[in-house]
């Protein structure tokens, strides 16, 4: 990497005050976004400070330990976001079970494949490239988990009288489900579709962004994004589909009769 | 045979009820005393604890989409989730819409744009469809002209005739006379048989 252009501190701080700005000028319109701008800010920085420094340890140590710790760090906290984005909870640990195993699916298993055939590094664990990739996958696979299930549960709540009329009908759940199901899968997708079809042309992908900025060959830099994107929309839509059915089975107790009772709706109980 | 053994709802209870095939009854009771309720546990739609048998089969001993096929719920107001009325239908089956007043071109329609009537009397075939062994019907006639209600009404006596095993609510005691054979009452939570 060559550092003819190394950021100083005083860049990122002049780049820091242009967001406490739009903070500044969101406060009277509305204080929650405001606050949630500097809050997230501040998480960011400090997060991917954190982040740098345990990287540049890890790489002077590479270890498998090491880099499964971190990735169970990082798999814990996707978790986490897609249960707290959700307007619709059930029983904690029915919630975090969907989100991890659909997780653990669409982006454990493919950066697996990536590292030990696509990129075949020696030793194929090195954090250089696992922890890049995994949180790649992780984040794109966390935002269409998080999309499937809100949509799938909102969508339940909505149209829970047509649900229950197909009950009453004698369909089975899954047949009654199926077009909140389906919703569900075409939303956690969307972003992924829009993704492949404006990168290059409008977009520039955070990743490649990153490799020519560090003074990557474009080539180099293109073909590891393309990989990347593929592996991406592959994990996403596993993540959707393995989300999506076990939402969707969640919603019905043994006796197929849909439970909505056992769902609280966080933003009429007044919380959060 | 359509049998209650027993049934514990926080709102209904009954035991020992029996319905035989071509047996019509009414159930009635004020309004908020867990009629709908009722007819849902009897569909095992709403959690109770319950042994309910159909022709010596229990509840519990198919899955609950079965039973549901063979004892069927109609709700006062039923919904409609495609926007095509044939879609609501099994394929392939010949309904007496003439028999109910109703078009066979309503078939093509949209659920929504339809009469509450006929929206009313396409669920009944709708449910019909399926070729139900039990029919739990809640205010069937609520939104029908006296016309349409006696077509509604003659419909389910021919099939109950047939076999089938009709339960129904109705606000309208003449309703009740005209169309079942015996009452069931609502008292305290509790269902009993009722002489006219």
């Amino acid at each position: 990497m060559t550092g003819d252009a190394v950021i100083s501190l005083f860049d990122l701080s002049l780049a820091a005050l242009l967001v406490l700005a739009l903070a500044a000028f969101c406060r009277p319109i509305s204080e929650r976004t405001a606050t949630g701008l500097i809050t997230s800010m501040a998480r960011m920085a400090l997060q991917l400070t954190l982040l740098g420094l345990v990287l540049k340890a890890v790489f002077d140590q590479v270890h498998l330990a090491w880099v499964a710790l971190i990735s169970l760090v990082m798999l814990l906290a996707a978790g986490r976001e897609v249960v707290l984005r959700q307007r619709y909870r059930g029983a904690a640990l029915a919630d975090w079970r969907i989100g991890l195993s659909a997780m653990v699916c669409g982006s454990f298993l493919l950066t697996l494949l990536a590292l030990l055939v696509m990129v075949q590094h020696d030793p194929w664990y090195h954090p250089r490239y696992a922890i890049p990739f995994l949180g790649m996958m992780l984040g794109n696979t966390m935002t269409g988990i998080a999309l499937t299930v809100s949509r799938i549960l909102e969508g339940a709540h909505q149209q829970s009288l047509r649900i229950e009329q197909r009950l009453a009908l004698g369909e089975p759940w899954q047949e009654a489900v199926k077009g909140i199901r389906v919703d569900g899968i075409r939303q956690g997708l969307l972003p992924v579709i829009n993704m492949m079809a404006a990168s290059g042309l409008v977009s520039l992908p955070g990743m490649m962004t990153g490799q020519l900025l560090a003074g990557a060959d474009p080539v180099v830099a293109v073909s590891y994004q393309i990989l990347i994107i593929l592996l991406i929309a592959a994990g996403a839509g596993i993540g959707s589909l393995i989300a999506a059915h076990l939402t969707c089975a969640q919603l019905f107790d043994s006796r197929e009769r849909l439970r909505l009772d056992r769902y609280r709706d966080t933003e009429s109980s007044g919380r959060r | 045979m359509f049998r209650i053994e027993s049934l514990q709802h926080p709102v209904v209870r009954a035991s020992n009820l029996a319905i035989d095939h071509g047996q019509r009854v009414a159930l009635s009771g004020s309004s908020g005393t867990g009629k709908s309720v009722f007819l849902q546990c009897l569909a095992d739609l709403m959690p109770c604890e319950s042994r309910l048998s159909l022709d010596d089969a229990l509840h519990t001993s198919m899955s609950a989409h079965e039973w549901r096929r063979r004892v069927m719920y109609m709700p006062a107001e039923p919904a409609w989730w495609s926007k095509r009325v044939a879609d609501h239908f099994p394929e392939q089956l010949r309904q007496p819409f003439s028999r109910l007043g109703l078009q066979e071109d309503l078939l093509e329609k949209d659920p929504l744009k339809l009469s509450s009537g006929q929206r009313q009397r396409l669920a009944l075939l709708r449910a019909l469809a399926r070729e139900p062994a039990v029919l739990l019907l809640d205010e069937p006639t609520a939104n029908l002209d006296e016309d349409n209600a006696l077509r509604v009404e003659a419909l389910l006596e021919d099939w109950s005739k047939a076999g089938g095993i009709l339960l129904f609510t109705s606000h309208d005691p003449r309703q009740r006379k005209r169309l079942a054979q015996r009452l069931w009452r609502i008292i305290d939570g509790e269902i009993q048989e009722q002489e006219w």
